[in-house]
C-alpha cells in the first residue's frame, strides 16, 4: 500500500501471514538447506543419569517445576536451589538465532542455560531453570523430548513465567496497578488451591510456556 | 491429530460422518478467526476436543467464551473443535499463526482428519487484501466464494439463486494477456492451498472470503458470517436495521484495542 511519502510498502499482517516464502514451490536445493537448518535447529535433551547403550527407561517423576525465562529462573536461583539438596541431571542443548545453549552444566547466570536438577532426598521432584529462549519451531520439539523421556502417570506439573506487566489486558489503565502480581491457569486436573486470582480473559500466554 | 475431550463417562469419541466442518484461514485482519468466534459464541456450541500439532504457536487462555464466574476457568488452546449436532455442524477455531514452513504439513494432516472422520463438507471463512483488488473488484460487494469441483455439482445453483460472485482467477503474469488464469489469495494464509488440495483430492469445500485490511475488524466478521449465514441458515435473520444484532459477542472480544487510560493523562 502507499504511504503519505509516496512509497509502496507491503502492509504487515496481524495474522503473522508469510506467504511469500510459502506459495512457491521447494526445488531440491530449498529443501536440502531447510533440512540442514532443520538439523541444527535440533534440541537434545542429555540426561546425566543416563549412560549410553542402556536402555531407556522412563523418569519416575511425581512432581516438575519449570521455571522459564530469566526471571523465573533467578528465582529458583536465589530461593530454591542449593548444591546440598539438589543435583544436576540433565541439560537442555540449543541453537537459534537468539541464543545457543552448550551442553556443560557449569553455567553462570548470565548464561543462556537449560538445566534439570533433581531433589536428592526425593529424586522424583525434578526441577528444570530454562533460561533460553526456546523458538517457535522449537518449542513443539522441545515438549516431547522433555516430557517423552518421563513416566507421566500422577505427575504434577507447574509452570513459573514472567510476563511484562505493559502486556496485561485489563479495563483500568496498567500504570494504577500494583505491580508485580501474580495469575494463574491451571487444568480441570488440579484440584488443588490456587494461591493466586486465575488468568482473566482477554490475557492469554504464548511460547513455551503455553506448550 | 485430533484428540477428543474427555467428557467422562467412557463416552466414544464423537462421530463427524456428514457434518459441514466449519474452519476459518489465519489470513488478514483475522476476519474468519473473527467471524467463527461468532458462530461458536452464538450457538453456543459445546467443545468436543482439540488438535494436537506442532504447527501453530502455543497458546493458551481461559475460556474465551466465558458467559459466568463459573464457566470461565476451562483452559483453551490455540486449536480446537467445537460440535453442533443437531445442525450437523462442527466447527474447528484456530486462535494462533503458523509457524514458517508448517502450511503444508497443516493442511494434509487437516484434509487426511477430514477424509477419516467422514465429514460432508469444508466451509473456510477467509478474507485477502483489499489493497490488490484490480479496478473491477474495486466496484460492487467485496464478498466472493470458491467451490471445488465435488462441491460446484452440489450446491453451484444455489450460489447463482444467492447472486454471489465467484472469486476471479487473475493472469499468471499480469500484463501478458494470453497466459493461464491462475488463483490468487493475497493475505489469504492457507486458503489458497487447502482449496488447491481439495480440488485434487477430491474433497467438497467452500471458501467464502472478503476483502478487507487489516485495523478494526469486527464490522468484517460480521459481513462475513451473514454471507455465511444467507447460504448456512445457521441462525435466523431477521428482517432489521442491524444483522449484527443476533451474533452473540464472545467475552474475549473485550479490550482489543488496548487497556484503559491512566487519569494521569488529562
Amino acid at each position: 500500500m502507499a504511504t503519505f511519502f509516496g512509497e509502496v510498502v507491503v502492509a504487515p499482517s496481524r495474522a503473522g501471514l508469510d506467504e511469500e516464502e510459502e506459495a512457491r514451490e521447494e526445488t531440491p536445493e530449498d529443501r536440502e538447506i531447510r533440512k540442514e537448518i532443520e538439523k541444527k535447529r535440533e534440541i537434545d535433551v542429555l540426561w546425566t543419569w543416563r549412560s549410553g547403550g542402556c536402555a531407556e527407561e522412563p523418569l519416575v517423576c511425581s512432581r516438575f517445576i519449570v521455571a522459564i525465562g530469566r526471571n523465573a529462573a533467578a528465582f529458583l536461583s536465589s530461593f530454591i536451589l542449593d548444591s546440598v539438596c539438589w543435583e544436576v541431571v540433565g541439560v537442555v542443548k540449543l541453537w537459534n538465532e537468539w541464543c545457543r545453549t552448550s551442553s556443560t552444566t557449569n553455567v553462570l547466570p548470565t548464561d543462556s542455560f537449560c538445566l534439570f536438577y533433581r531433589l536428592i532426598s526425593d529424586p522424583t521432584v525434578l526441577l528444570c531453570q530454562c533460561s533460553c529462549y526456546v523458538a517457535e519451531d522449537q518449542q513443539f520439539q522441545w515438549l516431547e523430548k522433555v516430557f517423552g523421556s518421563m513416566q507421566k502417570k500422577g505427575l504434577q506439573v507447574t509452570i513459573l513465567s514472567t510476563c511484562p506487566v505493559a502486556d496485561y489486558k485489563t479495563q483500568e489503565s496498567t500504570l494504577t496497578l500494583v505491580s508485580p502480581f501474580l495469575r494463574a491457569l491451571k487444568t480441570k486436573e488440579f484440584q488443588e488451591q490456587v494461591c493466586c486470582p486465575l488468568l482473566e480473559q482477554p490475557n492469554i500466554v504464548r511460547d513455551l510456556p503455553a506448550a | 491429530m485430533f484428540i477428543p475431550c474427555d467428557r467422562g463417562g467412557g463416552s466414544a469419541a464423537p462421530d463427524f460422518k456428514g457434518f459441514t466442518l466449519l474452519m476459518p484461514a489465519v489470513s488478514v485482519g483475522n476476519v474468519g478467526q473473527l467471524a467463527i468466534d461468532l458462530v461458536i459464541s452464538t450457538l453456543d456450541m459445546t467443545k468436543v476436543g482439540y488438535f494436537y500439532t506442532d504447527c501453530l504457536v502455543p497458546m493458551v487462555g481461559n475460556n474465551p467464551y466465558a458467559t459466568a464466574e463459573e464457566n470461565s476457568t476451562e483452559l483453551s488452546i490455540n486449536a480446537e473443535v467445537y460440535s453442533l449436532p443437531s445442525k450437523k455442524l462442527v466447527v474447528l477455531q484456530i486462535r494462533s499463526p503458523f509457524i514458517k514452513n508448517k502450511y503444508r504439513p497443516f493442511c494434509e494432516t487437516l484434509l487426511s482428519w477430514v477424509k477419516s472422520s467422514k465429514c460432508g463438507r469444508v466451509v473456510l471463512l477467509s478474507s485477502s487484501h483489499a489493497y490488490q483488488r484490480d479496478d473491477e473488484q474495486l466496484l460492487g460487494t467485496p464478498l466472493r466464494y470458491l467451490l471445488t469441483p465435488d462441491l460446484e455439482k452440489a450446491v453451484g445453483g444455489r450460489m447463482k439463486e444467492l447472486n454471489w460472485k465467484e472469486m476471479e482467477r487473475v493472469a499468471a503474469y499480469p500484463g501478458i494477456s494470453d497466459t493461464d488464469k491462475v488463483l490468487h489469495i493475497p493475505g489469504g494464509g492457507i486458503t489458497k492451498l487447502l482449496f488447491n488440495e481439495s480440488c485434487s483430492e477430491g474433497i467438497q469445500m467452500a471458501v467464502l472470503l472478503k476483502f478487507c485490511s487489516e485495523g478494526d475488524n469486527i464490522p468484517d466478521a460480521f459481513v462475513l458470517v451473514n454471507y455465511l449465514n444467507e447460504w448456512l441458515q445457521l441462525i435466523k435473520s431477521e428482517v432489521s436495521n442491524d444483522p449484527s444484532s443476533q451474533w452473540k459477542i464472545p467475552s474475549s472480544w473485550r479490550l482489543l484495542f488496548g487497556n484503559g487510560l491512566p487519569p494521569a493523562l488529562f
